[in-house]
């Protein structure tokens, strides 16, 4: 496999990860500004901080790592999509650290105040959203190169059913994987009044979440003729994707292993995602740069590589570490601790 | 608004991110060490008063991470989205350091979580002082990377220019340039001088307020210990960097020490200003020692600005930075060596209003000094981002809407620093540490009484 694969491959990996951490994340912080307003806090929100205070700053690191990652591996996606993102990339840095701040500020506040509980809670939907918009636009149609300037046609950004049906997609898988997360901790820790709640979330956004995947499949078909008729070779992974949600639904309406709900509902983005980025092949951004042609120098890349492995040797151990000491412990799950 | 120039505002956003990161920063890299030096004399001695200074310092901390980590982020993004020429050539090269940087970070941020979430959890403490370790490693070493980034900035090697920009590229000798060592070991030695300062700072200022003493007292003692400590490794990396600069960078020592001409045996000059010949007044003058200081002989030949174009000179004002930085280093130095000092000799005491006061102001100016020496650096390498290679205005983004997120961003960091500010004080505020030690406690001497 030549480096520039093995490069896009771990970058995607990447993107997966924050995908379901963040997701959870996000959608946790939603929730929890909804049971407020529907008066069912006290029975939630203990079991959200329980979880995310020890992480949130892991789920921001699988960010940054994505971003400097690509940014090393095909350095001329910072000349297109740094230039055409100024505006929503900003925007999104300020929701993540609004949101990032306050966590660690909340921490401490005596009493949780209704500001940051509604600011948690919108932006754990705006920045997901702000977010899919670099994914909308490596579709090409947005970004424009004329005589040496790159500029990103917000006209048609905003007009696109594409750039839409994304962002309601993004928005609702991140409540359907964050409330099936929830179900499976609430189950863990024994809270079967915040069960209750949380399986009733997963159940609910789960129609949404499908109708989405299929609005957004069809968009794609007319925005990008190409990568829709790829994505056909791919047929099976998206079966695939499919299947598992119909596994993990299932367990979750019968109401029994929330742990093999939620892996199968990691299996079902797994699939999905990677189906997406394998047809999306070889285009980063369509079509200005493309894994082959805007890769950076082998030296760079092996090196990249070298230091991606040797990090994993050295991440793999603390994670596990952190997991087993949060989030399977099954005292401070259960709030012993 | 619309009007100004992408270039100049480019160059605002960054700066403001960056003035305001600093801080968060440097806290990032020195507090793990004070906090683990606390923990392990509290466990050594069996002495609750240190335990309490570390976990207090700890539970400080957590603030100025968090913006540390969300400021961290903004920089990240901000190099791609403000400076995306820049990125598209250099990320072929700084992209590792990056890279590392963020493995480094995150390896920081996992044992973070961990040491603050245990402190009761083992039975044998001394476990859970192991875990202040990996954090300190962490932020040292993301220092070390991202320093490396700006090293490679200033004196860029390990490649050779071809037509499609950078080829050849040897990641190694990129990350090992000529400035790598002494600014690392600058930004490392001045961080952890830094926060001592601050630490001491705040002790100091308890005292002050006639807070519990004995707490106080050790908790200074400790902390101007270490400001003595590396305020000397400040001097000595601070010095060795002037050498470096003389040698590989000699347009910004020039530039500094308005030294216009190639002389031997050239003056130091500190403050002062130019008249309209462009020549140093009112300076305080010290004879050779600009000569001394760049390579150990008072006749050695220092490079002057005449031998550089026009229109490659850093801007002049940096001496104020240069000068400014350099003087507070020293206060630093003489006003800890002072504290010791006086501690020593049995009839003084240490703790007097007037040396309190002034260890109060050390902390501010300590942080202060690093925000000059980073000006100076940064402003020290003008016109170029990658010296020699690429100026900052070919670097900058083309995009017109740079000065609108100049002010969500200025909007975003007041808010930040107020917030941060009225959290860290209400932690502290509603929790007075003679509560928490009698709390954790219940044996321990009541604290007035020393």
């Amino acid at each position: 496999m030549s480096y520039e694969i093995i490069g896009i491959t771990v970058l995607w990996l990447f993107l997966y990860g924050y995908l379901i951490v963040a997701s959870v994340d996000f959608g946790a912080g939603f929730y929890a500004y909804y049971a407020k307003v529907t008066k069912k806090g006290h029975i939630i929100n203990q079991l959200i901080s329980r979880y995310l205070s020890p992480v949130w700053e892991v789920t921001n690191v699988f960010f940054v790592f994505f971003f400097v990652g690509i940014v090393g591996f095909f350095p001329d996606s910072a000349y297109y999509y740094g230039t055409a993102l100024l505006v929503p990339g900003s925007i999104a840095i300020i929701l993540l650290a609004i949101r990032g701040s306050f966590y660690a500020f909340e921490n401490y506040g005596s009493k949780k105040s209704n500001l940051y509980m509604f600011l948690y809670g919108a932006t754990g939907l705006l920045i997901p959203a702000s977010l899919s918009i670099a994914l909308t636009l490596s579709e090409g149609g947005f970004i424009f190169e004329e005589n040496g300037k790159v500029s990103l046609d917000y006209f048609a950004l905003f007009t696109s059913p594409y750039s839409w049906s994304v962002v309601f997609l993004a928005i609702v898988s991140v409540l359907f994987i964050s409330a099936s997360f929830l179900t499976f901790y609430a189950a863990r820790a024994n809270d079967w009044e915040a069960l209750k709640l949380v399986r009733k979330y997963a159940l609910f956004w789960a129609t949404p979440t499908i109708i989405a995947a299929l609005t957004t499949f069809i968009a794609l078909g007319q925005h990008n003729e190409r990568h829709y008729q790829n994505m056909f070779d791919y047929w099976w992974m998206f079966g695939l994707s499919v299947g598992f949600f119909m596994i993990a639904m299932w367990l979750i309406y019968e109401g029994k292993r929330y742990g093999l709900a939620f892996i199968s509902v990691m299996l079902q983005f797994f699939f999905a995602f990677f189906g997406y980025g394998i047809s999306h092949f070889p285009y980063i951004l369509d079509p200005y740069i493309t894994v082959y042609e805007n890769a950076t120098h082998e030296s760079t890349g092996i090196a990249l590589i070298i230091v991606f492995i040797a990090g994993l040797f050295l991440l793999v151990p603390s994670l596990i570490l952190l997991m087993r000491l949060f989030l399977f412990d099954a005292d401070y799950v259960k709030g012993k601790k | 608004m619309m009007d100004l120039d992408p270039v100049l505002m480019s160059r605002l956003l960054t700066t403001i991110t960056l003035v305001f990161h600093i801080i968060f920063a440097t806290l990032g890299v020195g507090v793990p060490l004070m906090i683990s030096i606390a923990e392990f004399i509290g466990i050594k001695k069996k002495d609750p008063h240190y335990i309490m200074l570390a976990r207090r310092w700890a539970r400080g901390f957590v603030i100025p991470v968090a913006i540390g980590v969300v400021t961290g982020t903004a920089i990240g993004l901000q190099l791609s989205l403000l400076w995306p020429e820049f990125m598209q050539a250099g990320g072929h090269v700084i992209s590792l350091p990056l890279f590392m940087e963020v493995f480094a970070f995150f390896f920081e941020a996992i044992f973070l979580g961990i040491y603050m979430y245990t402190w009761d959890r083992f039975k044998n403490q001394m476990m859970h002082w192991w875990l202040s370790l990996p954090i300190i490693i962490g932020g040292a070493l993301s220092a070390f990377f991202i320093t490396t980034v700006n090293a490679f900035m200033n004196t860029p090697e390990g490649f050779k220019m071809g037509s499609n920009g950078f080829e050849a590229i040897n990641p190694l000798e990129t990350m090992f340039n000529p400035a790598t060592p002494t600014k690392v070991f600058h930004v490392l030695a001045s961080a952890y001088l830094t926060v001592a300062a601050i630490l001491a700072a705040i002790a100091a200022f308890g005292l002050l307020r006639k807070k519990t003493k004995t707490y106080h007292k050790k908790a200074l003692k400790l902390t101007v210990t270490l400001t003595f400590i590396f305020a000397i490794f400040t001097a000595i990396a601070g010095d060795l960097s002037a050498k470096f600069l003389a040698e590989y960078q000699p347009e910004k020592l020039a530039a500094a020490e308005w030294h216009f001409e190639t002389e031997k045996n050239a003056d130091l000059i500190l403050f002062g200003w130019l008249n309209e010949d462009n020549e140093p007044e009112g300076v305080i003058r010290f004879p050779g020692l600009l000569s001394f200081l760049a390579f150990n002989d008072f006749n050695g030949e220092v490079i002057g600005l005449e031998e550089f174009p026009e229109e490659e000179r850093p801007p002049l004002w940096i001496h104020y930075m240069f000068d400014l930085m350099v003087v507070i280093g020293f206060f630093l130095l003489g006003i800890s060596f002072l504290y010791l000092l006086l501690s020593k000799l049995k009839r003084w005491n240490e703790n007097n209003k007037w040396m309190l006061w002034m260890l109060v102001l050390s902390g501010p100016l300590a942080m202060l000094a690093i925000e000059f020496g980073w000006i100076y650096a940064e402003e020290g390498r003008q016109p170029w981002i990658l010296r020699g290679y690429m100026k900052v205005e070919e670097a900058a983004t083309t995009s017109p809407y740079v000065g609108w997120m100049f002010v969500l961003f200025l909007l975003l960091y007041i808010g930040l620093g107020v917030i941060g500010a009225v959290v860290l004080r209400k932690v502290f505020k509603n929790n007075p540490v003679e509560e928490e030690l009698e709390k954790k406690y219940p044996t321990i001497e009541k604290g007035d009484q020393s």
